[in-house]
């Protein structure tokens, strides 16, 4: 046995206390829905979870009158610091349970249990303490005095980081005053679900978060709910299109973030063994399942073969296996028809000319796999340098000059993110400026801050989440709301608990 | 000083190292040929190391692993005493330490050098003879520290004498300090030839040579970028291994430092074929954080660099952890401080 073949160190998943069977979490109870119930496996054996309700018609109904009356009658009418409170509770208790939320995700999902106890999870801590700081501070949002919230808003996110998607969506929702119906994708409910318990534990309000689960047939009735004021989704840019189609003409307010083709530029005077890391983690961080991924490494040509080189020998040591062993550094593919599409599109590369270079990688019998792949020679007219692939396969073009470097970067349908990897700090400021990209990272890759706004251009989406900018998404500025700001019901003491008991007293008089 | 002769060499003279800068600077070892091509090295993100290193910190050795990486470690081991108290009991003691780490448990591997002041060398060399005689090959080392170790502040004549001396009461390996303050002044043909003259100084009747060891002591040379500058000019000069710190500067051995010189290694045989070492001394004294440097070697060079003559721990207090460690994996409890010897 040589030292590198570390002995298994798997995260034990003894720590969860799963039900068998999940309802859907309405007006502060789970309930079963009426739609056909599904099963949640996971990715990397195929094993199930835990079975999963489906919400019909009637149960989206449900769900966003529950959210409209936990609206009218008790979240608009707390004020900021005792909604902040909540977020606060919220943010510790996952905090708290954050090893446990870390194997559900891992398990659920396929992501290294490094990933989502590493970065997921904390983020998504982090998202809470964030807004629930800005709870009681809405005058500073830039709206004007005392901004309103929409009201309900219908919140569809994807598979590919659950419950920080989560955290992205309800965080602000929650901080500016409204209510939530929130539908979690289909192969990953679990966390929203045990996020459910936390709400729960954390004694919100009834009715304040709802969390139904179902496919895409569901999101699309919660879309078009005619109560809804306001939609969130995150996920692929066809679904974004069909949802701004049914949301035009409504009154719904809509911020969509969606797919992307970023665009990693290696100058020649880059850190280059920072650079390498910065490509690992820009498209093989979360098997590429990022939408803000550096699929498109666009770098100088002095440099290239070196570049490659380094690369290629870094993907050698890559771990791909057991996604809950802390090892393991490329966990397993979510679910059997993204691993089609990934593989549809990288024999799509081949046909056209691309060269293909895959680390050698012994893939697990059962579970969904695809090894860490690199394309080379490839030009901007190959589908692998247009198409979001979603998964672990990186492009390389070159370019020779700054100017090329920027026109190549810019050459997508998206604009997402985009790196810039230089020693040169005026240089990083300059090519920036010209890049269309909602997030440019210079030397670094994939990070993210609560405080720093996200989101897309052209066809990435519209709309900002994190930062200040993220509140914009769920406030309207400073008009007369339905209700004068006299009328709130303005606990006399700071204490939560008290504001709680009104709370839950002003539920019952309704 | 020593009535031999002082031969200061040049390193065009020298066959050992001429092959090394030639193939790099042609034959002109000028500060400005240097320069020139020191900074052409791709620069380093002092943020992206770090995070690097604190992700090769998240790996999780256990049961066989670790047990192994113990064993590793002990194997990898440069014993250090380097005290002004130091007595020739006390290297004594030090080397019987070093045969048998913990007499408790046979299986226990010796570790690979002891590491003392010049003066000291002829002590170890008698506690050791027995010991390296039966084991051919399988030796422990005698390294000692040379060159006005620790701040390098003396004639370079008084460091050729340190050397050479040295080397000729038996030791095995030198650990030679860099002069910081002409690297830092930006003399960089000072510090070329130095390590130029040292490396010369190593070399024996029999014109095999000493193993050099060269300390950057990058707790002084503060930036990453000089560094990696400093252990490039220490390759090109003709050191064998290049070695964090003296242990005597404060910070001493970090990964982040460890991982960048373990790079420019790696870049070194990408370029020659040739394997440099590399040391990591000071400040690593418990068994997690010396399989932390492990992980890094075998993830960023590979593992046939985790051998004695390419990576060396300098350290003192980190055997009695392993061996704790040790103990502790084979009989599964815990003992305490009593059951490890001191040295």
């Amino acid at each position: 046995m040589t030292f590198l073949e570390y002995a298994p160190a798997p995260e034990s998943k003894a720590i969860l206390k799963l039900k068998p069977e999940y309802g859907l979490f309405i007006d502060g109870k789970f309930i079963s829905g009426h739609g056909k119930p599904f099963q949640t496996i996971s990715p990397s054996t195929e094993d199930p979870i835990a079975t999963i309700s489906c919400a019909n018609e009637q149960d989206v109904d449900v769900a966003v009158s529950a959210a409209r009356r936990s609206y009218e009658h008790i979240w608009s009418r707390l004020n900021g610091a005792v909604r902040g409170k909540y977020l606060f509770r919220i943010a510790r208790l996952i905090q708290e349970r954050s090893r446990e939320l870390a194997v559900a995700e891992s398990w659920d999902n396929g992501k290294p249990i490094k990933e989502s106890r590493d970065v997921d999870i904390p983020l998504v801590a982090a998202w809470f303490f964030y807004y629930a700081g800005w709870a009681d501070k809405l005058d500073y949002a830039g709206l004007g005095a005392d901004p309103q919230p929409f009201g309900v808003a219908a919140q569809v996110i994807p598979w590919n980081f659950p419950l920080l998607m989560l955290a992205w969506k309800i965080a602000p929702a929650l901080a500016a005053g409204n209510t939530v119906v929130l539908k979690p994708a289909e192969t990953t409910p679990l966390t929203a679900l045990l996020f459910a318990e936390i709400l729960e534990q954390a004694d919100m309000p009834p009715g304040v978060v709802n969390i139904i689960t179902g496919a895409g047939e569901t999101g699309r009735l919660l879309v078009n709910h005619p109560d809804v004021n306001k939609v969130a989704f995150t996920g692929s840019t066809a679904v974004g299109r069909e949802i701004a189609r049914a949301v035009s003409g409504t009154h719904k307010k809509l911020t969509l973030e969606l797919g992307g083709k970023g665009a990693n530029i290696v100058f020649e005077d880059a850190p280059i063994d920072q650079a390498v890391e910065g490509i690992v983690n820009g498209i093989f961080f979360n098997q590429g399942h990022v939408c803000c991924a550096g699929s498109r490494l666009i770098v100088q040509e002095s440099i290239h073969d070196d570049l490659i080189e380094r690369l290629k020998s870094r993907l050698s040591t890559l771990r791909l296996g057991d996604p809950l062993d802390k090892n393991t550094d490329i966990g397993a593919i979510n679910s059997p028809a993204q691993l089609e599409r990934i593989k549809a599109l990288s024999s799509a590369g081949e046909v056209e000319g691309a060269t293909r270079w895959s680390a050698d990688c012994v893939m697990p019998a059962k579970g969904f796999w695809f090894p860490p792949t690199i394309f080379t020679n490839v030009s901007t007219s190959h589908s692998v340098a247009r198409d979001e692939i979603f998964g672990p396969v990186l492009s390389v073009l070159t370019f020779r000059t700054p100017a090329e470097a920027i026109a190549k970067a810019n050459n997508t349908p998206y604009g997402l993110s985009a790196g810039i990897w230089t020693d040169k700090g005026s240089r990083i400021l300059a090519v920036a400026d010209e890049l269309r990209a909602g997030v440019v990272w210079a030397n670094t890759f994939n990070r993210f801050d609560p405080s720093s706004p996200f989101g897309g251009y052209k066809e990435s989406g519209y709309g900002r989440e994190g930062g200040r900018h993220g509140l914009l998404a769920y406030l309207k500025s400073g008009a007369p709301a339905t209700f004068k700001r006299s009328e709130k019901q303005v606990p006399t003491s700071a204490s939560p608990v008290k504001a709680i008991r009104r709370s839950r007293m002003t539920k019952r008089v309704v | 000083m020593s009535s031999r002769e002082i031969n200061i060499v040049t390193p065009k003279q020298d066959a050992a190292i001429a092959p090394r800068f030639n193939l790099i600077l042609g034959d002109n070892p000028s500060t400005a040929n240097l320069r020139r091509y020191l900074s052409g090295i791709p620069k380093v993100d002092a943020v992206g190391l770090e995070q690097r290193a604190a992700a090769l910190s998240t790996r999780s050795i256990k049961s066989t692993s670790k047990l192994k990486s113990l064993d590793k470690i002990i194997e990898l081991i440069d014993l250090t005493t380097l005290e002004g108290a130091d007595t020739p009991g006390k290297i004594r003691s030090l080397a019987a330490k070093a045969i048998r780490p913990d007499p408790s448990d046979p299986s226990t591997p010796h570790v690979a050098a002891v590491c003392v002041y010049g003066d000291m060398v002829p002590y170890a060399v008698d506690s050791l003879r027995y010991f390296n005689k039966m084991r051919d090959g399988n030796s422990i080392k005698i390294a000692a520290v040379a060159t006005a170790f620790p701040s390098g502040r003396a004639s370079l004549n008084a460091k050729i004498v340190d050397t050479t001396e040295a080397v000729a009461a038996g030791a095995d390996e030198i650990d030679m300090v860099i002069d910081r303050g002409a690297f830092l002044s930006g003399h960089f043909d000072q510090v070329f030839d130095q390590i130029a003259s040292i490396k010369a100084a190593c070399r024996r009747p029999d014109s095999t040579y000493a193993c050099l060891k060269v300390i950057l002591e990058t707790g002084e040379l503060n930036t990453y970028d000089n560094v990696r500058e400093a252990s490039w000019l220490a390759i090109l000069a003709g050191a064998d291994f290049i070695k964090t710190s003296t242990g005597k500067v404060s910070p001493a051995a970090t990964l982040p430092m460890t991982l960048l010189m373990l790079e420019a290694v790696r870049d070194w045989y990408q370029l020659t074929g040739e394997r440099i070492g590399v040391k990591p001394a000071g400040g690593i004294r418990n068994s997690k954080e010396a399989i932390r440097y492990l992980v890094t070697v075998a993830e960023t060079v590979g593992e046939e660099w985790l051998q004695p003559h390419l990576f060396r721990f300098g350290a003192s207090s980190l055997l009695n952890d392993v061996l704790l460690q040790r103990q502790k994996m084979k009989t599964g409890h815990y003992s305490g401080s009593n059951y490890v010897t001191i040295d």
